[in-house]
């Protein structure tokens, strides 16, 4: 593994007294950059981002004006370049505009549960015992539902509404994280340098702090990354049961719903909303493909 | 030579008292099993194990691997909660007078090489003043640059350098940094060489034979290498299943092996001297299981000089008659243990 | 191997405790009064109260919970609130129709992944492999509701071939082994098939990858072993995992398949839950999620025994 060949060399050059070695993050950096499909993928998704962010000053029309006049007008249409839905709002606008909900209900609960479900991992799997019993058996519950009867579980419980969505999906999300923090924590906390951090009389919080998150974040990291994929689509997903984002706002996957109604009058249009739902989970799962090999991250 | 700004805790006891006694120590491992995952026996890792370190000696430890040496260094520096017995650092009880804070500012350790042994994603400099940071002692950076010098790696080029940059010699030198870099007046060597090539171990125990006199170091030095424990030790202690069998000044025993077990090992040994080898016949097959450990003597069910006794009564640890700093636990040498060979010592 | 059995039955016991506990909070996680959709409007103070009695609802929480359990494990799982019809009955009616497309979906998904996996796995890093994975990783990228809304559009819309809803001739939920309905099973089958064979065909790559390149293969060639033979080797070595991935999958099928469900108007369980869902009749959600989570339970438990038999060293841990 040639893990020191990337150093650049400007770095040589510099006038510092010790050559400054390379640190893992320089590294998995370097990797990233060489790695053209994943950087195409973290391209588009912030593209996607950005898009959402920028939608108001991209010169786009009002994603909620409709037209009773100008429904289900085709692709291609004048004025409309992806056409317009079944109230005859324009459909370009409307998709960069949903990217704002759909990413931000589809990714939010990912980042949540990444923190929530790490920490309790972590603490799971460092100080073991009965501490480690409890956590990990309510882990096990969770476990017995399929994350997609889970999330429509609660949802459908709490009703309809963003909050309620961003809650259900954070729950559904924290156990897996919290297990594979747990398996990763146990496993660095039987290494001797460990150990040795604990014979000097560190407390318990220094030594995580210092020797344990730095070596369990990036395989939790990696795995929350591969999680992403699966958020989006369930997020759109609760959407498109009617039991997410309510309308009128523009959401991929409550815009897909909507528009089955289309399906024999204009098709295509109707499996845009979709197309842009794929594209993202696939740009998703090989970003996290590709940060799983550039940071050394085996399963 | 640069000033090191080393201060252990002060003595307490003088000279005369051992700076560790071990009185009775035992540590038993639950193993979990059987259809409610309850405890069903213990493996009896330490069982009662009993010994003393003097100031500025170093006792060898040696014995099989699962013979308890690790778990014995482990309750030593308080990684493993000991299950009974007591653990007097320099006249102070563990747990009465000695708070585990402070043990662990007197006890360090060095495991033997490994990936493992240093944090991958910390400096050598981080990981080397990490436990002077920890105790709060003042300029821990600088402490930590004069003692990488001090182990012979050059501050300069090495403080910023991760683990894997790291040769297995260069990666013990900074194990031995770390552990001095917290003024200890004990430290106890897990097989600190047993994992490097035979010229860059050579270099490491010159090293810590030098450490030891220039700091006034005591060691429990942890191996299954006779030939470097003998290099290094003044006194030996054997282990087998958890208990120890012998103990004696480093010559006498290499002189005479008073236990079967402890002459078994040292026939074992690859010897250049045709003079020094024992007839001998090395250990046949595997240690017993240590959950089950036979009764009496651990050793009979291996051992050729074995009588009934053996397999009823479990020896104490005693001094041989011409040698009371000799000590065996074998019915051999007790001339009332009812053995029949007993008091004629172990046959040649 | 009875041991381990007997262990992992007990193991469980508190599982499925817990999963009865979340869905008893389902309901008291609900806004609003579990009784507004059936309490008249213009009920008096008195009337609710006396209501809330009837219905057990007066008392504490615990007290609450095992009076359900306790009506539970004698069948009753209460009474739609929409239908007044009992729970037991209409979720099992469901759960038949939902287990015939998870099975039928399993049925195209298993054998495809298995053989696209293994053919990657073999080949591995030449065409074959890279095209395998390619559409293992879009399989499970691609959200399967608009991929079978695109079924539709494609087959039922656009070559009219197959019909896109419900499943039987004329809205018919009984289920017959006859063209007629078979017809109607084909589209959300094949779309509820697309994520696990993208699964299991990485599952399979991944296995019989790490497993060839192992030094135990190297060594049955060495003995002269002849190609097939250690294909079998290798197949027998990779069947307790793969069998692990596929029962889950198949589980993971029968609770995922709620979007596909409402997609063509499949009247299973995951139709009957949105169908609970919006018409606040939290009685049938509750007993809906409770018989599709314990099946997922029992599914676990099943794949972990089998695993176990196929692979005596999994008893030891």
């Amino acid at each position: 593994m040639a893990l020191m060949e990337t150093t650049p060399d400007t770095l040589s050059a510099e006038p510092v007294p010790a050559a400054k070695p390379q640190g893992y993050w320089a590294g998995v950096a370097a990797r990233l950059v060489r790695d053209p499909l994943t950087m195409l993928c973290a391209g588009m998704i912030l593209a996607l981002i950005l898009a959402a962010i920028f939608a108001p000053w991209l010169g786009l029309a009002d994603p909620y004006k409709g037209s009773m006049i100008a429904r289900l007008k085709p692709l291609g249409t004048e004025g409309h370049p992806l056409g317009t839905d079944e109230q005859g709002r324009d459909m370009l606008a409307r998709l960069i505009y949903g990217g704002r909900l759909t990413l931000f209900i589809g990714l939010m609960p990912v980042v949540t549960a990444f923190f929530l479900g790490s920490a309790l991992g972590i603490v799971a799997g460092y100080v073991g015992g009965l501490t480690n019993t409890v956590i990990m058996r309510t882990v096990d519950v969770f476990f017995a539902f399929p994350s997609v009867l889970l999330a429509i579980a609660i949802s459908g419980a709490l009703g309809a509404g963003i909050v309620n969505s961003l809650v259900s999906l954070t729950i559904v999300f924290i156990p897996p994280i919290t297990r594979v923090a747990e398996a990763v924590t146990s496993g660095v906390r039987a290494l001797d340098y460990i150990d040795a951090a604990r014979a000097t009389g560190a407390s318990a919080w220094t030594v995580i702090r210092v020797h344990v998150i730095g070596n369990v974040l990036s395989p939790i990291f990696v795995y929350a990354t591969s999680l992403t994929s699966v958020c989006m689509i369930l997020a759109a997903g609760l959407s498109f049961l009617g039991i997410g984002v309510r309308p009128p706002e523009p959401e991929w996957g409550l815009m897909l719903n909507t528009l089955r109604s289309a399906i024999y009058v204009n098709p295509w249009l109707s499996a845009l909303p979709g197309v842009m739902i794929f594209v993202t989970s696939l740009c998703l799962n090989l970003l996290s493909d590709g940060l799983r090999s550039a940071m050394n991250v085996r399963d | 030579m640069s000033a090191i700004d080393y201060a252990p805790s002060p003595d307490t006891g003088g000279p005369a008292q051992p700076l560790l006694i071990v009185r009775d120590l035992q540590k038993y491992f639950p193993v979990r099993g059987g259809i409610l995952g309850r405890a069903q026996g213990r493996v009896q890792a330490v069982d009662g194990v009993n010994f003393e370190v003097k100031k500025g000696e170093t006792l060898g430890i040696v014995g099989e691997s699962g013979c308890g040496k690790s778990t014995t260094a482990k309750l030593l520096i308080g990684l493993t909660e000991k299950d009974r017995g007591e653990i007097i650092f320099d006249g102070k009880a563990l747990g009465r007078e000695l708070p585990l804070k402070d043990l662990r500012r007197g006890v360090q350790m060095v495991f033997q090489d490994s990936y493992a042994t240093l944090n991958p994603r910390l400096t050598i400099l981080d990981s080397v003043a990490f436990g002077a940071r920890v105790q709060g002692l003042p300029n821990p950076e600088s402490l930590a640059r004069s003692m990488m010098d001090r182990v012979g790696l050059d501050p300069d080029r090495f403080a910023h350098r991760y683990p894997h940059e790291l040769s297995g010699g260069q990666r013990q030198r900074v194990n031995i940094a770390r552990a001095l870099a917290m003024s200890p007046r004990l430290v106890v060597l897990d097989e600190a060489v047993s994992a490097l090539d035979k010229s860059v171990e050579a270099q490491v125990l010159n090293l810590l034979s030098d450490l030891r006199e220039e700091f006034g170091l005591t060691y429990i030095f942890i191996s299954h290498d006779l030939n470097v424990v003998r290099y290094i030790s003044d006194r030996i202690l054997v282990m087998y299943l958890g208990e120890v069998v012998e103990v004696a000044p480093v010559d006498a025993i290499w002189e005479r092996q008073a236990h079967p077990y402890t002459r078994s090992l040292f026939s074992a040994m690859p010897s250049m001297d045709p003079d020094n080898r024992t007839e001998e016949p090395p250990l046949a097959g595997d240690p017993p299981n240590p959950i089950n450990p036979p009764a009496g003597c651990r050793f009979h069910t291996r051992c050729r000089h074995a009588s009934g006794v053996c397999k009823t009564t479990v020896p104490t640890l005693a001094g041989l008659p011409l040698n009371a700093a000799h000590r065996v636990a074998c019915h051999l040498h007790d001339a009332t243990s009812g053995h029949p060979e007993a008091g004629q010592g172990v046959p040649a | 191997m009875l041991t381990y059995l007997l262990r992992r039955l007990i193991l469980v016991l508190p599982v499925a405790f817990g999963v009865s506990v979340i869905c008893f909070l389902l309901v008291q996680i609900a806004p609003g009064d579990p009784l507004t959709a059936i309490m008249p409007v213009d009920a008096t103070a008195e009337e609710q109260s006396a209501m809330r009695a009837a219905y057990g609802l007066d008392k504490p929480l615990p007290v609450q919970y095992a009076i359900w359990i306790g009506n539970l494990v004698q069948g009753d799982m209460g009474k739609s609130i929409a239908t007044g019809r009992p729970v037991a009955a209409e979720v099992f009616g469901a759960v038949q129709n939902s287990l015939l497309l998870a099975v039928s979906a399993a049925v195209i998904a298993f054998p495809i992944g298995i053989f696209l996996g293994f053919l990657a796995g073999y080949f591995r890093d030449i065409w074959i492999d890279r095209a395998v994975t390619a559409v293992s990783i879009a399989g499970v990228s691609v959200p399967n509701y608009w991929l079978g809304i695109v079924l539709v559009i494609i087959f039922s819309v656009n070559l009219g071939w197959l019909p896109s809803m419900g499943a039987g001739p004329g809205g018919s939920s009984e289920w017959q082994w006859n063209w007629l309905h078979m017809r109607h099973l084909i589209l959300p089958a094949v779309t509820l098939a697309v994520v696990p064979i993208g699964i299991v065909a990485r599952t399979v790559r991944a296995l019989a990858g790490d497993i060839l390149t192992q030094d135990f293969v190297q060594a049955l060639y060495a003995k002269g072993m002849s190609r097939a033979d250690v294909l079998r080797h290798v197949a027998r070595n990779a069947a307790a995992t793969a069998l692990s991935v596929m029962g889950l999958q198949l589980g993971y099928l029968l609770g995922g398949s709620i979007l596909i469900e409402t997609v063509f108007n499949w009247p299973g369980s995951g139709f009957l839950l949105s169908n609970a869902i919006f018409q606040r009749d939290l009685p049938l959600l509750q007993g809906t999620i409770l018989v599709l989570a314990l099946f997922f339970v029992a599914m676990n438990l099943i794949v972990d025994v089998a695993q176990a038999a196929i692979d005596p060293r999994i008893q030891r841990t």
